[in-house]
Parts: structure tokens; C-alpha cells; sequence
């Protein structure tokens, strides 16, 4: 009786990882997904958070696709670990904060330790040679194989017939003549492969499945670091990116605000740890400040904390403030007009 | 066979399934897991890793801004 091998899957949600995964379990592997969480992931986050996104599906990707194959999926929390490859990369950035190339070793040496612990054979991946700019090109395949430490224990079947032979090729594990010779960033023959393998529907994420990709939030990003002197950060700190209007009016401080209900709701939950406020003479957005204030400084945040309400044409707004250790006290301002907020506070 | 509870308000998705994965690790077959989370993708992402991992879903409803979810830990394979 020959033996069943084992293959674990990174499964980002997409149409790729799901076609090389079918394209193993048509081959009789016995195949598991993986899925990493960095913190960065756009994948349900930001749909959950604003109440205007409520009617989108709300389904997790990864998890949709393991069902359709039929596979189970474990989901990682690299959150802590990931920190390294976004601070630190050795192959640098792509246009914007993101490391694609230290993100693909980093996710195949993480599927590498994880074969080993649970005694799988070979791990997948949906890759095809210059699908990406940073890390999916033939020059960067093998960097992958190297620094992941996987070697060839990575197979990539949409792209296979490109690239060496792997372990599980020459053991005869997987027929090489069945893998595929994908290349480029065209879908058509992805799409093709679909059609055959019977799946109607698949996602097709625009522009990635990270938050490192969009140069808005890399911005952000890029602030953060850059007032805070240090390239750091907290899984609430880049939760809090993905959330509200950032506007930075000194360098000490900025203001977070909610820019709807979801997001007020969103925000609320961190009202112990931020100095906030809130309109009290007019419905308006909770506002979190980030950093040191004085009393300059919060009458100015709370000046616009009251451009961003209702009053924002009034006379005069009442303004709760709420600073940390503090009693809540009122502030009567008058809101700042469009024209004193200079653009460049906008993040 | 005893019953749990996990805590995994102002958690995002995917954690509330990361969380409620981990904790049903440490569990027994037979146990059960009541997970209270307060995004909303959880009610659709907690019943698909159960029907993908071979857990059993037994409730979910939303009380004031908290969904619960409970679930039946399934044989391990």
C-alpha cells in the first residue's frame, strides 16, 4: 500500500492558492490550508467596522475556500513575529510599506516549521511567475526556496513546468506532467482552470489582500513612526489606521475621527486608553487624541472635533473632554472653518 | 463534558476564530464553547471553521451588541 502524502496549503482567499490546492487534491495529496494573520490583512476587518458596509458579505476568504475544497484550514496569529518583516525587511519595500518579498519567505519558513511539527510532506503555494512585481518573479522564486529554508519542499503547481523539479516531483509524490506553466499577471488562464475544475464563484481581490499595499494607509503608517521617533507598533495601532479621519495638527499630537456609527462604536472601545471627546450641544463623531496635549492643544482638538459635528456652522459648540486620570470637563469653542484646516493635516 | 466561555469582544474576525481555534484545542470531544464576540463577521466565520474542522455549532444569537456563539467540540481525527 502506497502512503498518502501530506501537503499544507498557504490560502490567502484568493482564486491562485485555491486552484494549486485543487490541483493537489486532484492528484490524491492529502492537503491542509494555512492562512497567516499579520494584522495587515484587509480580509474582514474593515467590513466590520463601518455599519455603511453592513449589507457586503462579511465572509473570511480563507475560510470559503477551504470549504469549497473541502480541506481544513488553521489559522495562524503571527501578529508579534510579523513585526520583523514590516520593521526590518532585508529586501525592502515594494511602492509602498509593503515587504512582499520578506513576507513570502517569512509565510513559507512559518509553513516550513509547521510541516515539520505535524509531519506533512511538502508544502503549496497558488505563486506564478510574474503575477507580482516583488514576489512572484523568476529571479525571487528561488530566494524563497532559500531563505524560507523550504527548498524543495515548495511546490508551486500553477507555475511548475517553469521551474526545477521539487522533492515531491522526483519522488513521484505529484506527476510533474499534470502540474501547470502559468505565467504573467494575465487571469484568463486561471479562470480557465476554474471553469474546469467546477468553481463559479472565487475571489478576486483588487489590488491585494493588505493594508501594506495601499499608500494611504502606508502613509499613516509612516507618520506613526516618524512622530513617535521609533518604527514600532502595537496591533492597536494599526487597527486604528484602518479606522476614522487622521488629521495631525502639531507634531505632538493627532486626532482619530470616527467618520460613522460603526467607527464611533469602533472607537468607543478605546476610550481608556486615548484622552477623547465628544459634541454634546450637537450630535457629532467621537474624537480620539494620540500623544501629548496642552490646553492649546486641546482647544484646538476639540475646535475640530466640532468642525466634524453638526454644529460646525454654529456660533459656539459644547465640547465633553475627557482626558486620561482626569475628571471630564466641558469646553464651549467656536468649530474651525475648512479654510483653517491646512490639507497637510489630513494623513 | 463541561461547558466554557471565551471572551473575543472588540476582537476583529479573524481573531474571534483564531481564539475560539486555540481554546477548542485544549478542549475535550463532547465539551462545549461559548465564544462572545462583537463583530459581526464572526456569525459567519466561526459556523464555517466549525463545518470545515468537524465542530459542532450549536447556537448563535445577538444579545444588545454581543453575539454568542456556542459550539460542540467534535471528535479529534
Amino acid at each position: 500500500m502506497t502512503t498518502q502524502r501530506k501537503a499544507v496549503s498557504l490560502i490567502s482567499g484568493g482564486l491562485d492558492s485555491m486552484l494549486a490546492t485543487q490541483a493537489m487534491l486532484d492528484q490524491g495529496i492529502h492537503v491542509e490550508g494555512i492562512n497567516f494573520f499579520t494584522g495587515f490583512c484587509v480580509e474582514g476587518h474593515t467590513h466590520a467596522i463601518r455599519k455603511k458596509d453592513k449589507a457586503k458579505p462579511k465572509r473570511n476568504n480563507a475560510l470559503w475556500v477551504a470549504e469549497q475544497l473541502g480541506i481544513k484550514l488553521h489559522i495562524v496569529d503571527v501578529i508579534d513575529e510579523y513585526k520583523d518583516v514590516v520593521i526590518n525587511p532585508k529586501h525592502g519595500y515594494g511602492s509602498n510599506l509593503n515587504p512582499c518579498l520578506d513576507c513570502k519567505c517569512f509565510m513559507v519558513r512559518k509553513a516550513h516549521e509547521w510541516i515539520k511539527e505535524h509531519d506533512f510532506d511538502f508544502i503549496i503555494t497558488g505563486e506564478v511567475i510574474g503575477q507580482r512585481p516583488m514576489s512572484q518573479r523568476r529571479d525571487t522564486m528561488p530566494v524563497i526556496q532559500r531563505e524560507s529554508g523550504a527548498e524543495d519542499l515548495l511546490l508551486r503547481p500553477l507555475c511548475a513546468k517553469f521551474l526545477p523539479e521539487t522533492l515531491p516531483e522526483r519522488e513521484g509524490w505529484v506527476n510533474r506532467e499534470r502540474l501547470y506553466d502559468f505565467t504573467g499577471r494575465g487571469r484568463k488562464p486561471q479562470i480557465a482552470l476554474a471553469a474546469a475544475m467546477g468553481f463559479e464563484d472565487f475571489a478576486q481581490p483588487a489590488g491585494g489582500c493588505c493594508f501594506l499595499t495601499d499608500a494611504a494607509y502606508s502613509n499613516k503608517l509612516a507618520d506613526l513612526w516618524h512622530f513617535r521617533g521609533e518604527r514600532e507598533y502595537e496591533i492597536d495601532d494599526i487597527m486604528l489606521l484602518k479606522v476614522g479621519r487622521h488629521l495631525r495638527p502639531r507634531p505632538h499630537f493627532k486626532i482619530i475621527v470616527g467618520r460613522e456609527e460603526g467607527e464611533n462604536r469602533f472607537l468607543e472601545g478605546y476610550r481608556k486608553q486615548f484622552t477623547h471627546m465628544i459634541t454634546t450641544s450637537h450630535p457629532g463623531p467621537l474624537v480620539l487624541l494620540d500623544g501629548t496635549a496642552n490646553d492649546d492643544d486641546l482647544q484646538l482638538a476639540a475646535r475640530l472635533a466640532a468642525r466634524f459635528s453638526q454644529g460646525k456652522n454654529a456660533d459656539s459648540v459644547r465640547v465633553e473632554l475627557h482626558e486620561r486620570g482626569k475628571a471630564p470637563r466641558e469646553l464651549d469653542v467656536t468649530p474651525l472653518t475648512s479654510d483653517e484646516i491646512p490639507e497637510g493635516w489630513y494623513l | 463534558m463541561s461547558h466554557h466561555q471565551l471572551d473575543a469582544r472588540r476582537l476583529l474576525c479573524p481573531m474571534p476564530v483564531i481564539k475560539t481555534q486555540n481554546r477548542v484545542q485544549e478542549l475535550q470531544p463532547g465539551d462545549t464553547l461559548e465564544v462572545i464576540c462583537t463583530d459581526p463577521g464572526a456569525l459567519h466565520d466561526i459556523p464555517a471553521w466549525c463545518r470545515i474542522s468537524g465542530h459542532e455549532l450549536l447556537a448563535s444569537r445577538e444579545q444588545d451588541h454581543d453575539i454568542i456563539i456556542t459550539v460542540r467540540v467534535g471528535n479529534r481525527d
